[in-house]
């Protein structure tokens, strides 16, 4: 870790760039910089450090201190590769003004975050192209849930207000087919309005946020001992990076980090994330193209991989093994001994599988140029994770931003250019290949020593944000310790809030028949973005 | 074509027997909690470890009501943790057809400093009592209940079609449904397949918790669905709202909105506990032992 960039510098270069506007720079710690500044200056701040330091914007929330200083804050956080750091601009929004400017005609990717604070917190979006209501459905009542003076628990009245218009396209012969929100396979609930003429999609609108279950919120109730189990909820297929996610918010508030054998394990955990969900992602491909020989063979080792989580952490999807300052789990010589097996094991066995799909001609012609999301495109929106890395986006947190044990070990992050489903599923068979080094190269040299350290109480007035590379993207957790071991916010970021809006734009042209696969392709959390 | 029979013939059957054998499950597993009545010293620190309010407590004077819930409990074992009292064992059957037969009461007296003196009453011995009486009198509910069962069983017992609806899950419980339809579980031996509409379902899965905004959705399912129709809880949240429990987004579990036949616990239940609550709902298995209770 002897070639980490000059941090130091280039904050001199943005503090120098717009010295009289900025309030105040805080290093809160090497990589989480923090800049305070006014509203007018957000549009500038964002245009210098994507064109001057190719930055890019992960995450744009909201909080309410007006118990403590009489405004809502906003936070735009940036990735800066280029120093290893993420920037985090803060800016006051008078509560007798609440209203903010929108940053999504210049940076698309800030569209539904902007959209999801106006709805929860009750500030006004100026200057966004479509400022409907997203978090929230149209027949609720005016309410915003994120304000510190509404209660978890108020009972809203029954519905009431306007069911949700939809954009209508115009034309002769085009029709709308809606779908959803209850699906005809086992999946999460959402709806897709297609407008079709004949076979060909010319405009889908998606609706989600019909799984919000108030989990910001929530997180605000509960000690932060509770936190980790609630995170281990935001996205049943994520449980533990949501999880690690928030923990290493926790760990770096108070400012303790965990033991090496801990981000080992951690580490292991993360990648049986990732195999055990690539897995079943390239079976369900091929379902919905009509192999189901190979997603037998896929659910067959999925299922393999799900009985090694649970010996190793007592569940298979791996929850109850997060805790805050490590994991809660060590694992003896057997337990090691298994995941040894199963990685040998899997390594031929996954081969054979991937072989069967590439020697299948009919199913690799549905694959090819089905669903293409454009490398500028998805820059333009900020597609995150695996399908961001199948259209050209070569960032991965494992490998700019090494977090848990993934400084000690070697891999290759996989990109391609051409953004259509296959693709989207190459990205997952080099993953797991990865994943599986991965997991040997850690066993080889796996540290000894303690699995967990003491947190301690949790200082008050702490923010810190947490991320982990999920098998889906990257995951941010934003908190704001309160007095008491509890939190005052804890924002909760997952790819998919990021990525959804792009599937609208890969299946442009193609044939609805077509979207299952192209949706799969994608598979996006609907838990993890309604939250 | 070829390749593929062979890679089939190569890999064999995976399939497991169940329910003629029993689960194949880690001893590492954690499943239902178990906790040893007249050792329990104290509810305090495994109610407050509990994340979900599975394990409560209630003070009246000199009295604590104490109470373990399965339908809220999602096996995480911190209450084992916090009190040597509780052990987790890996017991993942654990489907029951009333709430009620989820929920475990004891009560204690106290010693001035609040740990528990001796354990004074198990109420739900008394509960279960009662319900033996009422089943003696003909023309009584119970009995007429087990008339429709009856009746219910015959109709769908021998082959059943199940619409699964996501009623604000988290996606745990899914990953594991759709497990039931991997070569290692296999549904269909049984005759069960899932079905695209509620039109073609006998049985309605539902997990949870029910959310404001899937409210409607799932009633609007539940109407398209033909009689005589099950309902299914699935998961902590599914049986009771789970960690989520009742807030302005979500309503609570699955029967804050339908009347449901059978409860699965679990966070996510295994393959093998929802098999046994699906057969369970028709018939083809009992609901799981109630946890015995110590005599006081």
């Amino acid at each position: 870790m002897n070639d980490l960039p000059n941090v130091t510098g280039i904050v001199a270069e943005v503090q120098e760039r717009f010295s009289d506007r900025l309030d105040a720079v805080r290093v809160c710690r090497r990589d989480e910089i923090y800049f305070d500044a006014k509203m007018d200056l957000v549009a500038g701040f964002s245009g210098h450090l994507y064109k001057k330091w190719g930055a890019r914007l992960v995450s744009v929330f909201a909080d309410d201190v007006r118990d403590q200083e009489n405004v809502f804050h906003l936070y735009y956080v940036y990735a800066l590769d280029a120093a290893r750091a993420f920037f985090i601009l803060r800016v006051p929004v008078p509560p007798d003004k609440p209203e903010f400017t929108s940053l999504t005609n210049a940076i698309p990717a800030a569209n539904w975050q902007e959209r999801e604070i106006q709805d929860l917190f009750g500030l006004k979006l100026i200057g966004h192209p479509n400022p409907s209501r997203c978090a929230l459905h149209d027949d609720w009542p005016d309410v915003h849930p994120l304000r510190k003076d509404f209660d978890l628990h108020t009972q809203l009245p029954p519905f009431q207000g306007e069911r949700h218009k939809f954009r209508e396209v115009e034309g002769e012969g085009v029709f709308q087919v809606p779908v959803g929100p209850v699906h005809a396979g086992i999946i999460e609930p959402g709806h897709f309005r297609f407008s079709v003429a004949g076979e060909p999609v010319l405009y889908l609108q998606l609706r989600l946020f019909y799984t919000h279950k108030g989990t910001e919120k929530l997180f605000e109730n509960l000690p932060v001992t509770h936190g980790v189990r609630l995170a281990e909820s935001i996205s049943g297929d994520s449980s533990f990076a949501h999880a690690t996610a928030f923990c290493h918010a926790i760990e770096r508030a108070a400012g303790v980090e965990a033991p090496p054998r801990a981000r080992a394990l951690r580490t292991l955990c993360l990648e049986l994330e990732r195999i055990y969900n690539h897995i079943g992602d390239i079976g369900a491909i091929a379902t919905d193209v009509g192999f189901m020989v190979a997603n037998m063979h896929a659910l067959r080792l999925k299922e393999r991989v799900l009985r090694v989580n649970e010996q190793l952490t007592g569940n298979r999807l791996l929850r109850g093994m997060a805790c805050l300052g490590g994991v809660r789990f060590d694992w003896d010589g057997a337990q090691i001994k298994a995941l040894e097996n199963l990685t040998a094991e899997l390594g031929p066995e996954f081969d054979s599988l991937v072989e069967l799909i590439e020697n299948s001609s009919s199913t690799r012609d549905r694959l090819e140029d089905a669903g293409i999301l454009k490398p500028e495109v998805a820059r333009d929106l900020g597609v995150v994770g695996i399908a961001g890395r199948a259209s050209g986006f070569d960032h991965d947190l494992r490998r700019d931003f090494p977090h848990a044990a993934y400084d000690r070990v070697k891999f290759r992050v996989p990109v391609y250019q051409e953004g259509d489903v296959e693709h989207r599923m190459q990205v997952r068979i080099d993953e797991v290949r990865e994943s599986l080094s991965i997991i040997q190269q850690l066993l080889a040299n796996l540290p000894g020593g303690a699995v967990r350290v003491e947190i301690g109480e949790l200082p008050a007035g702490r923010t810190a944000l947490g991320y982990v590379e999920g098998w889906r993207g990257e995951i941010y957790h934003w908190i704001r310790t309160a007095p008491g071991n509890r939190l005052a916010r804890c924002k909760v970021k997952d790819p998919s809030l990021q990525n959804w809006p792009a599937l609208s734009e890969a299946i442009l042209g193609n044939i609805v028949p077509d979207f299952p696969v192209v949706n799969k392709s994608f598979n996006l959390s609907y838990s993890g973005t309604d939250r | 074509m070829f390749e593929i029979l062979r890679k089939s013939l190569r890999t064999g059957i995976v399939t497991t027997s169940y329910p003629e054998t029993p689960v194949e499950i880690s001893r590492f597993a954690r499943g239902r909690p178990e906790i040893d009545w007249h050792k329990w010293e104290d509810a305090r620190p495994a109610t407050a470890a509990c994340p979900t309010g599975a394990i409560s407590f209630q003070d009246t004077g000199e009295r604590r009501i104490t109470r373990l819930d399965l339908a809220k409990c999602t096996f995480c074992g911190l209450c084992a943790e916090a009190d040597k009292a509780i052990r987790m064992t890996n017991v993942c059957e654990c489907a029951a057809r009333r709430r009620d037969d989820l929920v475990t009461e004891a009560s204690y007296s106290l010693k001035p400093d609040g740990r528990h003196e001796r354990l004074v009453s198990t109420p739900d011995s008394r509960k279960s009592h009662l319900n033996k009486t009422a089943s003696l009198e003909p023309g009584s509910l119970d009995v007429l209940g087990r008339k429709i069962k009856t009746q219910v069983d015959s109709v769908l017992g021998r082959s059943l079609h199940i619409r699964e609806v996501d009623a604000g899950s988290c996606n745990g419980c899914e990953i594991e449904i759709v497990g039931l339809n991997s070569p290692v579980y296999d549904l269909e031996r049984f005759g069960i397949h899932f079905v695209a509409s509620p039109r073609h379902a006998d049985m309605l899965l539902v997990t949870g918790p029910v959310t404001r905004n899937m409210e409607m959705a799932l009633r609007k399912t539940y109407d398209a669905m033909p009689a005589p129709r099950l309902v299914v809880a699935v998961g902590a949240c599914g049986c009771s709202g789970g960690i989520f429990g009742q807030n302005y987004a979500t309503v609570g579990g699955v029967d804050a909105v339908l009347p449901v036949n059978v409860y699965i616990p679990g966070c996510p239940p295994n393959p093998y506990a929802l098999l046994h609550g699906i057969l369970v709902a028709i018939g083809r298995l009992s609901p799981a032992p109630k946890p015995s209770h110590p005599a006081v």
